[in-house]
């Protein structure tokens, strides 16, 4: 502790240690490292797998991506700032209560939601059951197994990342500038989208970044609806040709996708850093709407919650409710087989991730170098990397691993040990880190940030040995930073579906992954209760968020 | 009691034992020289400011004396025994000192009580809670033991740090610009009772601070700080009507600098002649002259050569800006009850006795 007392008081008085940060520098290499491998595939491609793909699948899978992309960013984008934008600026009845509503289709996974709606609204679906009694013609109906109908469920669940983000900039907003455009006698539509709107252009293209991530990653959403994107086409020669060479060739255009949405997003900040200190002024101050207005929003913001969350949580819950009697022999027992093995990968990947979280950030600030703030960059990257990539860049070191030591151990005493890490959940876990490491490493990071150099001095002052600092001052401090990051993990890997498909040792079922099989398969009811129990612990999360923030408040 | 002095030298006057010392003291950082040569002894009891500009380095020299920061070069020591030199290193919490920061670094997971009981250890259960029920009562905390760090005041959250910092009974207390994150009005208030507390306890106090009024209305002794060396040490009267230095004249008050002469043992300048006085410089020549505005006295004279071209009401005083003809102009302070148009004729005289002088900056006297 002398020793890190000593190195805070070097980086307060602006001499950080130029010595290189040992782990930064490894935990930041072993999570690049999937990404190398993937990328390096693209960079040395082998001609075949391009011309056969280009003649197949190839062409369709891009232009859907494309599209996928495109539609749902207009859709996020056009839900989340508007429902942001009306939550903040009007009052309206039931406002408070709304705006938390607003946030629970987060809670269902793209795949859920998309075989849930494919469930309702396709040939065999109620709402045509029901409608054919009225109209003996319904090919004026839309297909819902299209990219249209994908587009509209990954915008339903995905939309709450923009709202959230857009509201917060909203509401950091000082209300001085919007007063100062007020007395120069602009209305509220015009400074909303020539001062309101601009200020929360980075929090905006965050948001919108952020959900078609999520869009680029899905392929379950996708193979239902019949729309093939690139993601789904790396899953798909993987599984269908057990082809490593073509799939990680593949997953290298897609990580191109990715670092496409990243550095768009950059573009979209812009060099501009908004720091609005306006401190005392209040911020936007909503208004009030009387009569039919107010309840016009009411209902608009109730329909949104309705379809993106209460809709596949009645199916759900209704079909679970009818299936449940008449359950199949053994049921419950591959039910509780599958709970196991959710909950030993979420609680493993939850633990590993905070820890190698903890070490980085706590690290990082020791050593204080500019070249920390890099590495930390890079170690948290994973999370703009679609789960497909990440998979096929954990699989080509390992399994040379594998095959290595497998070789050399034959060679030395004559015995094959087999896969060990390949077949094992080691791969998995190590996948998870690299996809979720970002969301451990902020929160512990900010909650580190609460231990300033003083006070640890203040500590040690009043005479706290080193282990008392630690356990009764650095503990109580991060401990809650690292159960929040923990959580989100855990959710986050219960919801996970690319990697977990794709790694898993053979026959390994996971709560998702049955989901899936299920709904591939069409079996709406068998898919009902593992994806009821996904979305109810995914509200975990949310609940946590917005009780952090109405504190905060 | 003037002090005996000259230009550029400043003997600090011994007063009781000396308790913390610095004797030549240095201390680097990669990118420039925190601190250089300081030698300052502090004697016990007293309330001892270290008074300068950003960047002086008396935020180190505090973290120097607490044991935080290790001196390249140089030995402190506290109550006669060393606690940093070549050989010997104490550690902090082994110096007998309390720090309240800048910042105030409250626990912030812990209540109030928990914050100053922390410092209690080895105090059976009864009487750390005596002890600490004593501090509350004495920084006029009663009944917020129970409350947590974001739920108080900022006045209350120093007055929380100081209770911590004085829990264990420290012989020095060392304080790092407690006020500075406070409203005026509290500021004012919490100086006092800060120093009421330090002087009840009969605590040795070390305050750092950029402000001169904090120094002047809080401490026995002061001492000013530039580029990491100590360039002159006294009591607050000491500091204000004879600085050692421009730099201290500077920086301690308003103060003129004008052009004088020295010829014959009397000093001439543009507003007026008087004798030399003894303890200043010798010899003759072209001089500096400090006059702080409290020195110059004018009354309204339609032949006099002084104009008033400036006058700015601060509430008690009147600030005005005196011109000489087309020469220096000086500035004078007079009380708001008496009220003085610009544009008016004046004449001025200076008050010799606080008046500084200083060879000018080009010809040395």
């Amino acid at each position: 502790m002398k020793t890190i007392t000593a190195k805070r008081t070097l980086i307060k008085h602006g001499q950080g240690l130029r010595s290189l940060p040992v782990l930064p520098l490894f935990l930041a290499i072993l999570i690049v490292l999937p990404v190398l491998v993937v990328i390096s595939a693209l960079l040395t491609p082998t001609w075949e797998v391009w011309s056969h793909l280009a003649q197949t699948i190839l062409p369709e899978m891009i232009k859907n991506t494309l599209l996928l992309l495109a539609g749902v960013g207009a859709g996020t984008l056009f839900l989340g700032v508007g429902l942001a934008w009306l939550v903040t600026t009007y009052r309206f009845p039931g406002r408070k209560i709304l705006e938390l509503l607003l946030l629970l289709p987060m809670a269902v996974p793209t795949y859920v939601q998309g075989f849930v709606y494919m469930a309702t609204f396709d040939i065999a679906g109620p709402l045509q059951t029901f409608l054919r009694r009225y109209f003996t013609d319904l090919t004026w109906f839309p297909e819902i197994r299209s990219g249209g109908g994908a587009i509209l469920v990954m915008t339903l669940v995905l939309y709450p990342y923009v709202y959230l983000l857009a509201k917060a900039a909203f509401r950091e907003q000082s209300g001085s500038l919007i007063e100062a455009a007020r007395v120069m006698g602009y209305g509220s539509s015009h400074i909303f989208f020539r001062i309101v709107l601009p200020l929360a252009r980075p929090s905006i293209a965050a948001g919108v970044a952020l959900a078609i991530m999520e869009a680029l990653a899905d392929f379950a959403t996708v193979r239902f609806f019949n729309f093939p994107t690139l993601s789904d086409g790396v899953i798909r020669v993987w599984h269908g040709m057990m082809d490593l060479r073509a799939a990680s060739e593949l997953a290298g255009l897609l990580a191109f996708a990715a670092l496409a949405i990243v550095l768009l997003e950059h573009a979209l900040r812009g060099r501009t850093r908004y720091y609005q200190t306006g401190g005392k002024a209040p911020g936007i101050m909503p208004v009030a709407l009387q009569g039919w207005r107010g309840w016009l929003i009411t209902l608009s913001c109730l329909l949104v919650v309705a379809v993106a969350f209460l809709l596949p949580l009645t199916q759900l819950a209704a079909w679970t409710w009818n299936e449940l009697p008449r359950l199949p022999e053994g049921t419950m027992s591959v039910y509780a087989q599958l709970i196991r093995n959710t909950l030993i990968l979420s609680l493993s990947a939850a633990f590993f991730v905070t820890i190698c979280a903890l070490l980085l950030a706590s690290s990082i600030r020791l050593n204080g170098s500019s070249i920390g703030f890099l590495l930390a960059k890079l170690a948290t990257s994973g999370y703009a990397v679609p789960g497909a990539v990440i998979a096929v860049g954990v699989i080509v070191p390992l399994s040379a691993f594998d095959h290595a030591l497998n070789n050399l151990l034959e060679a030395w005493l004559g015995v094959t040990p087999g896969l060990l890490l390949t077949g094992s959940i080691i791969g998995l876990i190590y996948a998870y880190v690299v996809r979720f490491m970002a969301v451990s490493f902020n929160s512990v990071d900010s909650s580190l940030e609460k231990i300033t150099p003083n006070i640890t001095s203040a500590a040690q002052i009043l005479g706290a040995k080193p282990w008392r600092v630690a356990w009764k001052i650095h503990l109580p401090l991060v401990a809650p930073g690292m159960l929040a990051g923990a959580i989100l993990v855990f959710v986050d890997v219960m919801k996970e579906l690319p990697i977990t498909v794709m790694l898993r040792p053979f026959g390994y079922d996971t709560l998702a992954v049955w989901v899936w099989q299920m709904a591939a398969e069409s079996i709406w009811a068998g898919a009902s209760l593992p994806a009821l129990a996904i979305v109810l612990v995914g509200l975990l999360p949310i609940i946590f968020l917005t009780r952090v923030a109405s504190r905060n408040n | 009691m003037l002090l005996k002095r000259n230009a550029g030298d400043s003997s600090p006057v011994e007063k009781g034992p000396a308790y913390v010392q610095l004797e030549n003291v240095s201390k680097s950082f990669a990118t420039a020289k925190a601190v250089s040569q300081l030698t300052v002894c502090i004697t016990k009891g007293d309330f001892f400011s270290l008074l300068g500009p950003s960047g002086c380095g008396k935020t180190t020299t505090l973290r120097l004396i607490a044991g935080l920061d290790r001196p390249d070069e140089g030995r402190i020591s506290i109550s006669g025994e060393p606690v940093a030199a070549e050989n010997t290193w104490v550690q902090p919490e082994k110096r007998g000192i309390g720090i309240v920061f800048q910042d105030y670094a409250l626990f912030p997971h812990m209540t109030v009580a928990q914050n100053v009981a922390f410092g209690l250890k080895g105090y059976q259960r009864e009487k750390a809670k005596e002890r600490v029920a004593q501090l509350l009562e004495l920084t006029g905390l009663i009944g917020l033991g129970e409350r947590y760090t974001h739920e108080l005041s900022g006045g209350q959250r120093q007055r929380v740090a100081l209770a911590r910092s004085l829990a264990p009974s420290p012989q020095v207390v060392l304080l790092d610009e407690p006020f500075s994150n406070l409203d005026a009005d509290l500021r004012e208030e919490l100086r006092g009772e800060t120093k009421r507390i330090l002087k009840e306890q009969g605590t040795t106090a070390i305050l750092v601070t950029h402000d001169q009024e904090e120094a002047f209305s809080l401490s026995d002794k002061v001492g000013v700080l530039n580029k990491g060396s100590l360039e002159q040490e006294g009591t607050p009267a000491e500091i204000y009507h004879h600085p050692c230095s421009k730099f201290v004249a500077d920086f301690v008050g308003k103060a003129d600098f004008i052009i004088g002469e020295i010829k014959n043992n009397t000093v001439s300048s543009a507003f007026g002649t008087f004798p030399l006085p003894s303890d200043q410089l010798r010899g003759t020549g072209q001089v500096e002259l400090m006059v702080r505005p409290d020195d110059v006295l004018f009354n309204l004279d339609a032949t006099g050569e002084s104009t008033i071209t400036e006058a700015r009401f601060l509430g008690a005083s009147v600030l005005y800006r005196l011109q000489f003809g087309n020469g220096p102009s000086i500035h004078a302070i007079r009380p708001s009850t008496e009220i003085y148009p610009v544009g008016a004729r004046v004449r001025v005289k200076l008050d010799a006795r606080h008046i500084v002088i200083f060879p000018n900056s080009c010809t040395r006297a």
